[in-house]
């Protein structure tokens, strides 16, 4: 293994190893992040959730964009499967549904980028229940 | 390399350890190469989440989901609905005690809610064995910048302005002792670890080197760098393994990074690291004994002055600190003196690592700011008394501290204010005791300790604390005058004076306290022969009320020495000559009939 030769060195390291505590250390506060959650039920999954969560997850790391990528169950928009949730920082989640990737580009650059809303918004039906 | 999208974080402390965590972070990584996830989710077996009540714990990122209680048998169900599906496991989520509402997030328990994590700040976070991990959390960031951008005096100027107290329990000033050491003239000096962790109870060193191994390396390289001194000594009990085991992974990788060893980030600078294993004496954790002990003599202590800064190991200079006081160290040096003395109250900075046990709901181990309240802590972190039972004391500062009663609820903790309450911040053990324990039990549970544990060496503690010992049998025995309780409080005051070391001079705190605050109760206890918690078993009775036995004969049935006597469905009685006074009659009695007197 190679030696750490400075502090220069140690910082550079530094950088090179962030990345991969990112994920916790986002997770600790990600009421201040973009915060989206991939449908990844049996229908989302089928209609290619996973595909469209791992392009999510490259582009929004490759456009330097901050924000916590998770997985959910079934949102019961089951016909417009692939669904995504999105929230903005202080702002309610919207739903999004067909996403494929060409639809997830644009939905990071313009819904995410700049509060632009985009179409396919599912509009939100349901109360959620409190215990 | 593979790019994971979930960590699984498992608890890898001793509690934890001890309850199958391992197995747990097998199952998983195993049900995980099963269904072909191992490059997507990442397994880390973690220090001490602090939270031991309620371990094994299994945490997962990024959605910050908290299990609590994992079995091993419960991976497959984690990973097939959680990490598959996307459902959480809600019954091993923490339950909320009041509103029996399912909590998913640690930030929103009250067991986390008022904690401020410094010495803890990379416990249940990073993986120990893992370098990398601990240098993306900004680790030798610290040695880095005192290395190259600042000189010995600076650095200790900074400990010295963010008012650090030594936290192995007696609260001396860090950066002065460093300033003292660094100003002895000595061809070698030495950095000296105190990882011998003696209080009944208290196991906070241990989770940090078991978590973050490498907070107290830094620290230590820093501190050889700020006194002038290139070799570093951990004193750690030999009953640690897996602190040793993940503190000597941590040091062969510093090594290997250059990180300890010579010419440290091409500084010049040399440091490096070796471990001293002790037995497990109480007494080695007074300095002048441990140094004895590091140099394979009796670990027992000796005179001071000369202080070890200027005479220690092997007759050098040498700067002794406490594991949780390293393991601040970082932080201070890169946060910045204001920040850490931002924190707590006026004469004791920063945050304060406390054992919570005994009667408590949430046992385990917690950082907190100094000047916080016992009630808080107790109430709002502890989640209050067990069983709805009712507080009576808290013992801080293990066998040479005190108890604490309610009347001192809403003292705020400091170093001063406990001392002038009659105990001591000790190492941070904090055993709750509620109105089921004796008082008097308590204070010879410690003195026992303490007979066991005095190294021989002056005779008050020697043969004193013995005879406190036999005094307090007397009494527990129903056999105690009231003379016997001015005897306890004279022999007390004569071993803390004509003691040379911190463990004679503080061993009779614990009677001395009780005789305090719950003097009543020692009174009881000699006077009308009465041990209101029902603890000594001489001064209890178990008695059958005439009328209401039935005579179903269920107590004699289950009687081991066959004490209780009577025909069928007439009255029975005990005779307590035979009776060993071991209950088993009242717990099998359906009729409440049996009672203590």
């Amino acid at each position: 293994m190679t030696k750490v030769k400075s502090l220069a060195d140690l910082r550079k390291m530094k950088e090179g190893l962030e990345s991969k505590l990112n994920l916790r250390e986002k997770s600790n506060n990600p009421e201040s992040l973009v915060q989206i959650r991939v449908a990844m039920a049996t229908c989302g999954i089928a209609s290619g959730a996973k595909t469209v969560m791992e392009y999510m997850i490259d582009e929004l790391e490759k456009r330097n964009i901050e924000a916590v990528v998770t997985q959910t169950g079934c949102m019961g928009y089951c016909y417009a499967e692939p669904t995504i949730e999105v929230t903005l920082p202080n702002q309610d989640a919207v739903v999004f549904g067909y996403v494929n990737e060409k639809k997830a580009n644009e939905i990071i650059e313009k819904y995410i980028k700049n509060n632009e809303l985009v179409d396919g918004i599912i509009p939100v039906n349901y109360e959620t229940i409190k215990k | 390399m593979a790019k994971f999208k979930m960590h699984l974080l498992v608890c890898g402390g001793t509690g934890c350890h001890a309850s199958l965590s391992q197995t747990i972070g097998d199952n998983l990584k195993e049900i995980l190469v099963e269904k072909g996830l191992d490059h997507e989710v990442q397994v880390i077996m973690t220090g001490c989440f602090g939270f031991c009540e309620k371990g094994p714990i299994v945490k997962v990122m990024p959605d910050n989901t908290f299990y609590t209680e994992v079995k091993p048998a419960d991976a497959r169900e984690i990973i097939e609905e959680h990490i598959i599906k996307g459902r959480k496991v809600n019954r091993l989520l923490y339950q909320d005690p009041e509103n029996k509402e399912h909590v998913s997030d640690s930030k929103h328990m009250g067991f986390y809610k008022k904690q401020i994590r410094i010495a803890l700040r990379n416990c249940g976070f990073i993986d120990p064995e893992n370098i990398d991990e601990y240098i993306a959390r900004d680790g030798y960031e610290a040695l880095g910048k005192v290395l190259t951008e600042m000189d010995a005096q600076q650095t200790i100027d900074i400990i010295k302005k963010s008012g650090l107290r030594g936290r192995g329990g007696g609260g001396f000033p860090t950066g002065l002792k460093w300033e003292i050491t660094s100003k002895s003239q000595a061809d070698q000096k030495y950095v000296v670890c105190n990882a011998d962790e003696g209080d009944p109870g208290a196991f906070m060193d241990r989770s940090i080197l078991e978590g973050d191994p490498h907070s107290v390396i830094e620290a230590m390289a820093i501190c050889g760098y700020s006194i002038g001194g290139t070799k570093g000594l951990v004193y750690i009990r030999a009953e640690y393994p897996l602190a040793i085991t993940r503190l000597k992974i941590a040091i062969a990788q510093a090594r290997e990074y250059g990180l300890l060893g010579t010419d440290i980030l091409g500084s010049g600078f040399d440091f490096d690291i070796e471990l001293r294993y002790g037995a497990g004496a109480f007494v080695c954790g007074e300095e002048t004994a441990l140094i004895h002990s590091m140099e394979g003599m009796r670990g027992e202590p000796t005179f001071k002055p000369p202080f070890p800064s200027v005479s220690g190991y092997l007759g050098k200079p040498t700067n002794v600190n406490n594991v949780e006081t390293f393991a601040s160290i970082p932080v201070i040096i890169n946060k910045g003196a204001d920040w850490f003395s931002s924190i707590g109250s006026e004469k004791s900075k920063g945050t304060k690592v406390f054992a919570l046990a005994g009667k408590i709901n949430n046992v385990g181990l917690i950082e907190v700011p100094m000047g916080i309240t016992l009630r808080e802590i107790i109430y709002e972190i502890g989640g209050g008394i067990k069983d709805g039972k009712k507080f009576k004391a808290v013992q801080t500062g293990g066998p040479s501290g005190g108890c604490l009663t309610e009347h001192h609820l809403d003292t705020p903790i400091d170093y001063d204010n406990l001392i002038a309450a009659g105990s001591m911040m000790g190492s941070g053990g904090m055993i709750v005791m509620d109105e089921d324990d004796c008082m008097v039990s308590v204070a010879k549970f410690y003195l026992d300790f303490t007979v066991e544990e005095s190294c021989g060496k002056c005779t008050p503690c020697r043969i004193g604390n013995k005879r406190l010992y036999e005094i307090l049998e007397t009494i527990t025995q129903g056999k105690g005058t009231m003379e016997d309780l001015q005897k306890l409080k004279n022999l007390s005051y004569v071993i803390k004076d004509a003691s040379l070391c911190g463990l004679g001079q503080t061993s009779p705190n614990p009677v001395l306290s009780t005789l305090d605050n719950f003097w009543d109760e020692y009174v009881e206890h000699v006077t009308v022969k009465k041990c209101r918690s029902s603890q000594c078993k001489a001064l209890m009775q178990y008695i059958i009320e005439a009328e209401q036995c039935v005579g179903c004969t269920a107590c004699a049935r289950n009687c081991p020495v066959n004490a209780i006597s009577g025909e069928r469905k007439l009255a029975h009685y005990i005779n307590q000559d035979i009776c060993i006074k071991c209950g088993a009659c009242m717990e099998k009695c359906k009729f409440n009939a049996i009672s203590i007197k």
